[in-house]
C-alpha cells in the first residue's frame, strides 16, 4: 500500500483494463501495416460490444457473446474495405462515417440490453500458481481473453516478422504498385487485413461490456478505439510495442479509478481527463522522437491503391 | 468486367449529382430500416422529411429548422476550410464546449450586469477558447509534427470531463437547490442571445453562420488564400514550390475551425440551451463533419447540406414522438448517408466502363 493505493491490486487490475485497447490496437497493427488507416475502430469496437452482449445474453454463453462481437466488427470492417478499397473513398472520410454510424447503431441496437448483466466469463483455474503471494494475483487469476489477447500479439509479431504471409503484407503496405506488380493481390491482403483489424476491434469492444463493466450502455467505449489508434503510432507499428504501449495507458486508466476509490480530493471529472491528456502527451513525445529519424509508418498508408494508375 | 477509369479532371456534373442520389439511396436504406423496427417505412420518410416542412404543425418545426441549422452550418463552414488543405481537425465537438464554457464564464463570473457590452464581450471570448482548444492540435502538429487527428479527438473527451467538472462545480447555480447546471443564461437579459425575428428560430449564431459562408466563399473562391489551401491539399508538393509554408496553414484552418465552433457553443449557451450542463453538448460538432462532406466542402453546398441535416433531427424528433421510432435510427440514418456519399463519390474522379479489360 502506498498513498492508499494497493499496487498488486492495481497490477493485477492493469491487465484486464488493457484488454480491449490491447486487441484493438493489434488488429489496427495489421490494418495499417497493409497500407489503410481505419478511423473506425471506435465504431468497431461499439458495435463489438453491443454485439457480443447480445448474443452472450441470448445464449447464455459468453464464448459465443465474444465470438458474435468479433463478428460484428468485422462486418463493420467489410463496409469500410468495400468503401476504400472499391469505390476508393477517403480513407479518413470513411473511417469516421464508420465511427458515427457504429455509435447509432449500437445504440439502436442496444435499447434493449440496458441494465442486463451479462452471463460472467469464467476465469482459468491455475490451480496452486494463483495462490502464490502477489504473483498469484497479478498473474494467475484472470479470465481466459486476457490470455488469448497476449497470445494474439505473440502471434501477430510472428505473423509479421517471421512468416512469408507477414511479408507480403508488409510489401503491400509498404508500396502497393510495386506489390500489385509482383503479382500480390493488393486488395484481396487489404480486405483480410481490415476483416481481421474488424474482428479484434469486435473483441475489445466485447470484453469491456462482457467482463470490463459489465453490462451495456450507450457510447461505452468512450474514445477507446481512438486510443488504440493512438497506442500504434506510439508503438512505431511494432507488434511487441503495441503491448507496452496498451499496458501503458491501461495502468494510468487502473491508476486514476484507484484514485477516484481512494477519496482524494480531485475532482471526478478531473481524474477522469488523465487518459487522455496522457495520450496527448505521449504522442506528443513519440512525434517530437521521430521528427528528424527514421520514418516508421507504412510508406502507403491511408493512399488509395487503383490498379491501372 | 466492369472497369473504372480514373477522369482526367474530376466530373463537375457528378460532383453535385453526387449528394443528391445519394440523399435518395439512404431514404431507401432509411426506409428499409424503419422496415425491419417495424415501422411502415413511407410514414417514417414522410414524418422526417414532409411533415416539419409542410405538415400541420410546420410553422414551429419551421423555427427550429434554423436553430438546428445555424450551429451545424457555423461548424461545417470552418471545418471545410481545413478538410480542402488535408487538416483533419475532427475535434470541432470539444472546441464547441470550450467555446460555449468561455462565453458563459464571463457572463455568470459578472452576474448581474447589465452592460451592453456584456454579449459583444462574450461572443469575443466564446470564440477566443474555440481558437485556443483549436490551437493546441494545431501547434503541437507544427513544432513535434503529432497528428492532429487524434489529439483534437482526445481534447473532445477532455472537454467533456471539463464541461461536467464545470457543470457540477464552479460554474454550477448557487440558487440552484443542489441540481447540477449553471443559471439559465435566458434570464439574463444582458447575456441572452435572443430570438431576433420572432418565430423564426434565427438568433445570433444563424446570423453568424451565414456571414460564415459568405466569407468562407470569398475566402476559398475569390482569393488567392483559398487557391492556396486548394492547392496544398490536392497536390502538397507543388504547393510547397508554389511557396505555401505548410505551418501556417495548419495554424490557420484549426484555428479559424475552432474559432467558429466555439462561435456555435456560445450562441448555443447564451441562447436555445441557455444552460451549462454536463448533457449540453448535442454532438453539433460531428454532425458538421457529415454537413461539410455532404456539402462537398462548398459554402453553398454547406448551406444546404446544414438545412437538410438539421430536418433530419426534427423529423426524427418527430418521428420519435409519433411513431415511437427510437432517436439513435436517425443517427444511424446519417452515418448511412455518409457513406452513400462517399460511396458513390467514385462517380466523380472514375468513369466506369463495361467491356473486356484492355491492357494498360
Amino acid at each position: 500500500m502506498i498513498g492508499g493505493i494497493d499496487i498488486i491490486a492495481l497490477i493485477a487490475t492493469l491487465m484486464a483494463a488493457s484488454t480491449p485497447v490491447l486487441l484493438a490496437a493489434t488488429g489496427e497493427l495489421i490494418a495499417e501495416k497493409s497500407g489503410v488507416l481505419n478511423l473506425g475502430v471506435e465504431g468497431m469496437m461499439i458495435m463489438g460490444a453491443v454485439g457480443g452482449f447480445a448474443a452472450a445474453v441470448a445464449t447464455g454463453n459468453p464464448v459465443l457473446g465474444f465470438v458474435a462481437g468479433a463478428f460484428a466488427g468485422a462486418a463493420l470492417a467489410m463496409i469500410f474495405a468495400l468503401l476504400t478499397q472499391v469505390f476508393l473513398s477517403n480513407q479518413v472520410a470513411t473511417g469516421l462515417a464508420l465511427t458515427l454510424f457504429g455509435l447509432g447503431l449500437s445504440a439502436l441496437i442496444g435499447k434493449g440490453y440496458e441494465g442486463i448483466r451479462p452471463p460472467p466469463t469464467a476465469k482459468l483455474d491455475f490451480g496452486p500458481l494463483s495462490d502464490i503471494p502477489g504473483l498469484g494475483q497479478i498473474f494467475f487469476r484472470h479470465d481466459w481473453v486476457v490470455y488469448l489477447s497476449l497470445l494474439l500479439v505473440a502471434a501477430t509479431w510472428y505473423f509479421l516478422r517471421k512468416t512469408r504471409g507477414g511479408l507480403i503484407l508488409r510489401a503491400v503496405g509498404e508500396n502497393h504498385d510495386a506489390a500489385h506488380a509482383l503479382g500480390y493481390r493488393v486488395i484481396a491482403v487489404r480486405f483480410a487485413a481490415l476483416a481481421f483489424g474488424g474482428a479484434m476491434a469486435g473483441l475489445g469492444g466485447a470484453y469491456l461490456s462482457l467482463v470490463r463493466v459489465p453490462q451495456w450502455t450507450e457510447g461505452m467505449t468512450a474514445g477507446a478505439g481512438w486510443i488504440a489508434l493512438a497506442i500504434v503510432v506510439f508503438a512505431s507499428w511494432r507488434a511487441e510495442r503495441v503491448l507496452i504501449g496498451a499496458y501503458l495507458f491501461g495502468g494510468i486508466t487502473a491508476l486514476q479509478l484507484q484514485l477516484q476509490a481512494a477519496e482524494y480530493s480531485i475532482p471526478v471529472h478531473l481524474l477522469s481527463m488523465a487518459p487522455y491528456l496522457i495520450t496527448i502527451i505521449v504522442l506528443v513525445i513519440l512525434s517530437a522522437i521521430h521528427r528528424h529519424g527514421v520514418q516508421a509508418a507504412p510508406a502507403s498508408l491511408g493512399r488509395s491503391f487503383h490498379a491501372s494508375s | 468486367m466492369i472497369q473504372l477509369i480514373k477522369r482526367p479532371t474530376p466530373s463537375k456534373a457528378w460532383a453535385w449529382a453526387t449528394p443528391i442520389i445519394a440523399v435518395f439511396a439512404t431514404m431507401i436504406a432509411g426506409g428499409i430500416l424503419f422496415a425491419a423496427l417495424g415501422k411502415n417505412p413511407f410514414e417514417a420518410i414522410r414524418v422526417i422529411f414532409w411533415d416539419p416542412l409542410f405538415g400541420s404543425n410546420a410553422a414551429y418545426f419551421r423555427g427550429q429548422l434554423l436553430v438546428k441549422a445555424g450551429p451545424l452550418i457555423l461548424i461545417a463552414a470552418g471545418l471545410a476550410v481545413g478538410f480542402r488543405a488535408g487538416i483533419w481537425n475532427i475535434g470541432a465537438e470539444g472546441q464547441y464546449i470550450i467555446g460555449a464554457i468561455c462565453g458563459a464564464s464571463l457572463a455568470l463570473s459578472v452576474y448581474p450586469s447589465e452592460s451592453a457590452w456584456l454579449f459583444p464581450a462574450m461572443v469575443i471570448v466564446g470564440a477566443l477558447g474555440g481558437w485556443l482548444w483549436g490551437m493546441i492540435p494545431a501547434l503541437l502538429k507544427v513544432t513535434f509534427g503529432t497528428s492532429e487527428i487524434l489529439v483534437s479527438l482526445m481534447l473532445v473527451y477532455v472537454a467533456e470531463n471539463l464541461l461536467a467538472y464545470m457543470a457540477f462545480g464552479p460554474l454550477k447555480n448557487p440558487e440552484g437547490f443542489g441540481f447540477p447546471g449553471s443559471r439559465n443564461l435566458q434570464q439574463y437579459p444582458s447575456a441572452h442571445n435572443p430570438e431576433l425575428i420572432a418565430g423564426t428560430g434565427a438568433h445570433w449564431g444563424v446570423a453568424a453562420a451565414i456571414v460564415a459562408i459568405i466569407a468562407t466563399y470569398i475566402l476559398m473562391h475569390r482569393h488567392i488564400a483559398g487557391f492556396r489551401i486548394r492547392v496544398a491539399g490536392e497536390a502538397p508538393r507543388a504547393a510547397r514550390f508554389a511557396g505555401v509554408v505548410p505551418a501556417r496553414l495548419v495554424v490557420f484552418c484549426l484555428g479559424l475551425s475552432g474559432a467558429l465552433a466555439g462561435l456555435a457553443g456560445l450562441f448555443e449557451v447564451a441562447g436555445p440551451s441557455g444552460q451549462i450542463t454536463d448533457s449540453f453538448n448535442a454532438g453539433y460538432g460531428f454532425t458538421a463533419i457529415i454537413v461539410a462532406f455532404l456539402g462537398r466542402l462548398h459554402p453553398i453546398g454547406i448551406l444546404l447540406a446544414g438545412l437538410l441535416m438539421a430536418l433530419t433531427y426534427i423529423g426524427g424528433d418527430m418521428a420519435q414522438l409519433m411513431l415511437q421510432l427510437p432517436a439513435a435510427a436517425i443517427q444511424v440514418f446519417q452515418g448511412m448517408l455518409l457513406f452513400f456519399l462517399l460511396g458513390f463519390d467514385v462517380l466523380t474522379n472514375y468513369r466506369i466502363r463495361i467491356g473486356k479489360a484492355q491492357a494498360a
